[in-house]
């Protein structure tokens, strides 16, 4: 085994893409060009809810410079009766969202696109495609789509024996829960609702397909995983993985919605048809009109304590939108929301609601911080009730090593409660608030995730390192993938050259998600550099004429084990590298595991606010947050995921809405009206990295992605409770709101 | 998929000539934060651009013989803002042109798109109504001057004539201890469409204020000039009575909608709010200058 020295892992090196990103250089999904390309265009539908009685294309085809049109026809039909899962996803739903199929489920949703030589053609042709259109009553929202008399969406989804837009449910049960209210001294029991908010990544979907007159297929665009784009256009084109070769662009932003493609497959049918190059790029309206968001959802949790603040009953009712397709993120809800505690007697519940809105994407812990928003609301309210300190209260029912979830996992070693001992010690807990300000603090979890992961780690000739991973690097994997490769080598960062692998150069690899990506990709990578190092150990000692066993790494260079190993000077990477092809050849190894021990990720909130009672506007004014990362590999880009995921929250809580007219359609598709946090609207976010390693990882490392969105709506919203004495139920909690409501209070108290 | 012209003149004459030669197919690009951005939206397909940037009058800024300012229609806020006097004489006008988006839009955008733009939540135009701006137009039958709140007309509407172009804003020369202010309520700090503007111009004998323009912005389908506030103001000590009373006339004033961007009661009622908070910016300003 190599020395740890700690000289890179811990350090915050400089991002091996950054000059590239700086400089307007990477190369995004939107910046590859071909000779002979041409542009697609979609043609979206313009109702919320329609039977597409039949499709006209012939006019739009006779266009001069159409090239191709392609429908749901020319997309692979999948039966809605079997399901065909590919990770979060099912083929029966992806084939129907790419192109809608028997019915137009929402506004924007694909109904034909075009491919010609300017993408003003394109437009101009998806103009002249004529369909036939039975517009059907629609449901945009929960309450609506479960209703008696709901116009349903999918008529072969039943709920309690009759059609339904209930498409799932989840439940998860941990002792006796009617005993456990039966025990409780104060019970607190209120109903919740968030809004659906999109993932506002940067850069709008885009991707450049080519398939050759023999089917070979080059994809490049940009995404959570290329080999999930591989494998989705497979199944909807009917084109065999292996003649597909998916290239990974620079991604701009994706935070869960990027783990599922809508232009791909249909790229894929223009070329196809074409036999042209194709080129799609959405427009911000497209974006916010047919991909993400996440859910929007209804919350009743009610929750039980003792005088002295032991939790002992505490359950949960979740509605959560899925979009036109089944698939809402139920299990984060109702597997995340209670995860924190150690409550003996749980009920967490979880319907999939389908309506008439795009079909939701992953979006950071999908679905955890909806659940942790209810949760959180009323444990502050519990603490309140019973006159306890909320932290106190949180650090009295913290889960630890041996708590059974009642989601299924016993804990191991975990830092749930140092994430609240530290929010409680820290000054930023005691700081005097003035007028109008209040404080909120709030915790989550996220499960994380393992899975398969592939790397190649090659030494050059001139002995530097070149490291091969298979996953698009979303939030500073490459500079973390170099700093442990440096460490385990014992040579300088910049030495450790990072790249991600297509499909064609690297094994498989599941998506950038679930916080996955540096847990699997340095378990591999920790494994290749091992298998080198003991490479380079065999190499010094055939030159030594010394055994392998006798022969240390440490620092750069091979050594002598000791004494009795025999007095030799050093043999460094590069000496050994130049020397490769008179001792044995190419040195490199690569790994492939499905890995395994992801354990969860938990963070403590606390934030200040500010009101202007006048005009309704709640500012936050200081935010802290305490997380539980494991090991920071590379503290900058950890404090970056979490300081992204407060500002995520702090617009989901605040401003974030899906504006839906009176015809079904979203009013304000662009980040004028949908109003995501600009940088002056929120304070330096403060940071305190906790670090229990994860023991079943060779650098102990957490998933950290995630888990920094699931506080921040609660942490708000008991913030927003702590200025003003005013409880709020739904989300987001927007000048207009809260003015109505301060007004509302104030009438009542004259 | 039609080809766009452009023409960049160098007199007015020409620019005129081109403008109304093309009957409508044709847009003036000032800034152009707003035109290529509808023009990129589909929203307007002009056959013919005519850039006013390179006519000298449209990119001065003069003192007035009588003393006020006259402040060419394509006038960047950045460019005015380095003004050596402009701002300390109508800093509520400046504040105004340099809310809209960021530095890299102030280094475009101009007061004349603002106004010809058509927006009732165009944030300079509050401040220039306020301030008594009058606004110079020529075209093909020659020159005329209006009022600043005479030009919009409606929501993307203006009271220009078929080929007249907005050539300048003339603003008065001003009398000792006056002062202006403007405020804008969005949800977030900044990057935002107004909900509600309010500008306020006044002119204080002491702790008297002796004359006012109250102008509020985002409440109807055009920037009003609320005359009703200002007689509330004027002649008095800026007391809460009196501010109460402003406030009222307002609030009063509005005639909004209920929108994706505010309420109607919401609107109604942070009209009142902004009227209070400029007018003791203004004051302020004033009994310092
Ligand atoms: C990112 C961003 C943020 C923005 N934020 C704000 C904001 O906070 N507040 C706000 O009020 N606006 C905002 N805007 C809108 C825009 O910047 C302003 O309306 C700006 O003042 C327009 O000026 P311009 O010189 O760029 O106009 P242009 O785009 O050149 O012109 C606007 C319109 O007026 C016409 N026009 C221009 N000059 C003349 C003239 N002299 N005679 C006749 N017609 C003319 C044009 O044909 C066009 O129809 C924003 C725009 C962007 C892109």
């Amino acid at each position: 085994m190599s020395e740890i020295s700690n000289k890179w892992i811990g350090t915050s090196t400089i991002r091996p893409d950054g000059a590239d990103k700086v400089t307007g250089k990477a190369a995004y999904a939107a910046d590859t060009n071909m000779p002979g390309m041409i542009w697609g265009k979609v043609l979206r539908s313009p109702h919320p809810h329609a039977i597409i009685r039949s499709i006209d294309t012939s006019k739009a085809e006779a266009l001069p410079g159409v090239k191709a049109v392609v429908t749901a026809k020319d997309i692979v039909d999948f039966s809605v009766h079997t399901p065909v899962p590919l990770g979060i996803q099912d083929m029966r739903w992806m084939c129907r969202n790419v192109m809608a199929r028997e019915k137009a489920l929402f506004h924007g949703h694909p109904v034909a696109a075009v491919a010609a030589t300017s993408g003003a053609i394109a437009e101009e042709a998806c103009k002249l495609i004529e369909v036939d259109y039975e517009v059907l009553p629609w449901a945009i929202e929960i309450d609506d789509a479960i209703a008696d008399d709901a116009p349903i969406l999918h008529d072969f989804i039943e709920f309690e024996g009759k059609p339904s837009n209930i498409a799932g449910t989840l439940e998860h049960t941990l002792g006796d829960i009617d005993a456990g209210f039966d025990e409780a001294d104060v019970i607190v029991e209120r109903s919740f609702d968030t809004k659906p908010v999109h993932q506002g990544y940067i850069e709008p979907h885009a991707c450049l397909v080519n398939v050759t007159p023999d089917d070979k297929m080059t994809v490049w665009s940009s995404s959570q995983g290329q080999f999930m784009v591989r494998a989705m256009t497979a199944f909807l084109t009917g084109i065999p993985q292996s003649d597909i070769r998916a290239i990974p662009a620079e991604i701009g932003g994706g935070f869960g919605g990027k783990t599922i493609i809508y232009l791909e497959p249909v790229a894929a049918m223009l070329s196809k048809k074409s036999g042209r190059p194709v080129k799609m790029v959405m427009s911000r309206e497209e974006v916010m009109r047919a991909t993400g968001p996440t859910s929007g959802a209804k919350s009743m949790v009610k929750i039980g304590a003792k005088k002295d603040g032991t939790i002992v009953a505490a359950q949960a009712v979740h509605y959560l939108q899925a979009g036109a397709f089944p698939g809402a993120p139920i299990r984060g809800a109702c597997g995340c929301c209670f995860a924190p505690y150690d409550i003996p007697n749980v009920h967490s519940f979880g319907y999939d609601v389908v309506s008439n809105r795009s079909k939701v994407a992953a979006y950071r812990a999908p679905g955890s911080p909806i659940g942790a928003y209810a949760v959180e609301s009323v444990l502050d309210e519990v603490a309140e009730e019973i006159g306890i300190d909320p932290l106190e209260l949180r650090l009295k029912n913290a889960a630890k090593q041996g708590t059974k979830a009642a989601h299924g996992p016993v804990y191991p070693v975990m830092g749930y409660a140092e994430t609240v001992k530290a929010a409680l010690a820290h000054e930023h807990y005691k700081a005097p608030l003035g007028k109008f300000q209040g404080r909120g603090v709030a915790s989550g979890y996220w499960f994380n995730a393992g899975g398969e992961s592939s790397a190649q780690v090659n030494i050059t000739e001139d002995g530097n390192v070149v490291v091969t991973t298979g996953h698009p690097d979303i939030g500073g994997s490459r500079a973390s993938i170099a700093n442990i490769t440096a460490e385990l080598l014992g040579i300088d960062y910049r030495r450790v050259s990072v790249l991600i692998g297509d499909t064609a150069t690297i094994g498989y690899s599941n998506l950038t998600g679930g916080s996955r990506v540096l847990f699997a990709s340095a378990m591999v990578v920790t494994q290749s550099t091992e298998q080198v190092i003991e490479r380079l150990r065999g190499l010094a000692a055939k030159i030594w004429g010394i055994e392998a066993e006798a022969v240390t790494w440490s620092d750069g260079a091979a050594r002598p084990a000791g004494e009795n190993a025999g007095k030799f000077e050093p043999l460094t990477l590069k000496e050994l590298a130049a020397r490769s092809n008179e001792t044995g050849g190419p040195i490199g190894a690569g790994v492939q595991l499905n890995t395994a021990g992801a354990e969860g990720g938990f963070a403590t909130h606390v934030c200040d606010v500010e009101v202007d009672v006048d005009l309704g506007i709640v500012r936050v004014i200081r935010y802290t947050s305490f997380q539980d990362v494991g090991k920071a590999v590379h503290p900058a880009y950890v404090e970056g995921q979490m300081q992204g995921g407060a500002v995520q929250g702090i617009g989901w809580a605040l401003n974030e809405e899906y504006i839906y007219n009176k015809d079904g359609k979203v009013d304000n598709p662009g980040f004028l009206d949908y109003r995501m946090p600009v940088c002056s609207d929120v304070p330096m976010l403060d940071n305190v990295i906790i670090e229990v390693p994860n023991p079943k990882h060779p650098q102990g490392v957490r998933g950290v992605g995630e888990v920094p969105l699931v506080p921040p709506l609660a942490a708000i919203r008991n913030a927003v409770y702590n200025a003003l004495g005013i409880r709020f139920y739904s989300l987001p909690m927007s000048p207009p709101k809260v003015l109505e409501k301060l007004d509302a209070t104030k009438m009542a108290a004259e | 998929m039609t080809d766009i012209q452009y023409v960049a003149p160098s007199t007015l004459d020409e620019a005129v000539g081109a403008y109304a030669a093309a009957k409508g197919a044709a847009r003036i690009l000032a800034g152009g934060t707003d035109l290529l951005v509808q023009m990129r939206a589909g929203m307007v397909k002009p056959g013919l651009i005519v850039d006013i940037k390179k006519v000298a009058e449209l990119s001065a800024i003069e003192k007035t013989p009588e003393g006020g300012f006259r402040i060419g229609a394509a006038v960047s806020g950045a460019v005015l803002e380095e003004h050596p006097t402009f701002g300390k004489v109508w800093p509520g006008v400046l504040e105004g042109l340099n809310l809209i988006g960021s530095t890299q839009v102030q280094g475009r955008a101009s007061a004349g798109g603002n106004l010809c733009n058509g927006s009732p939540a165009a944030d300079s135009i509050p401040g220039l109504v306020a301030a008594g701006a009058i606004a110079t137009v020529q075209g093909p039958n020659g020159r005329r001057n209006i009022p600043v709140e005479q030009v919009p007309t409606g929501p993307g509407k203006t009271s220009l004539a078929p080929g007249e172009i907005l050539v300048s804003f003339t603003l008065p020369p001003r009398p000792a201890h006056s002062s202006d202010a403007y405020l804008r309520m969005i949800p977030r700090t900044e990057m935002d469409i107004a909900v509600v503007g309010c500008a306020v111009s006044l002119t204080m004998d002491g702790d008297t204020c002796t004359a006012a323009r109250v102008s509020l912005g985002a409440v109807a389908p055009t920037v009003l000039l609320v005359e009703d506030a200002a007689k509330a103001l004027v002649l008095t000590k800026l007391d809460d009575a009196s501010l109460d009373k402003a406030a009222a006339a307002c609030s009063a004033a509005c005639n909004p909608i209920d929108d994706k961007r505010g309420t109607i009661a919401y609107r109604t009622k942070v009209a009142g709010v902004l009227l209070k908070r400029t007018t003791a910016i203004a004051a302020e300003r004033a009994k310092g200058g």
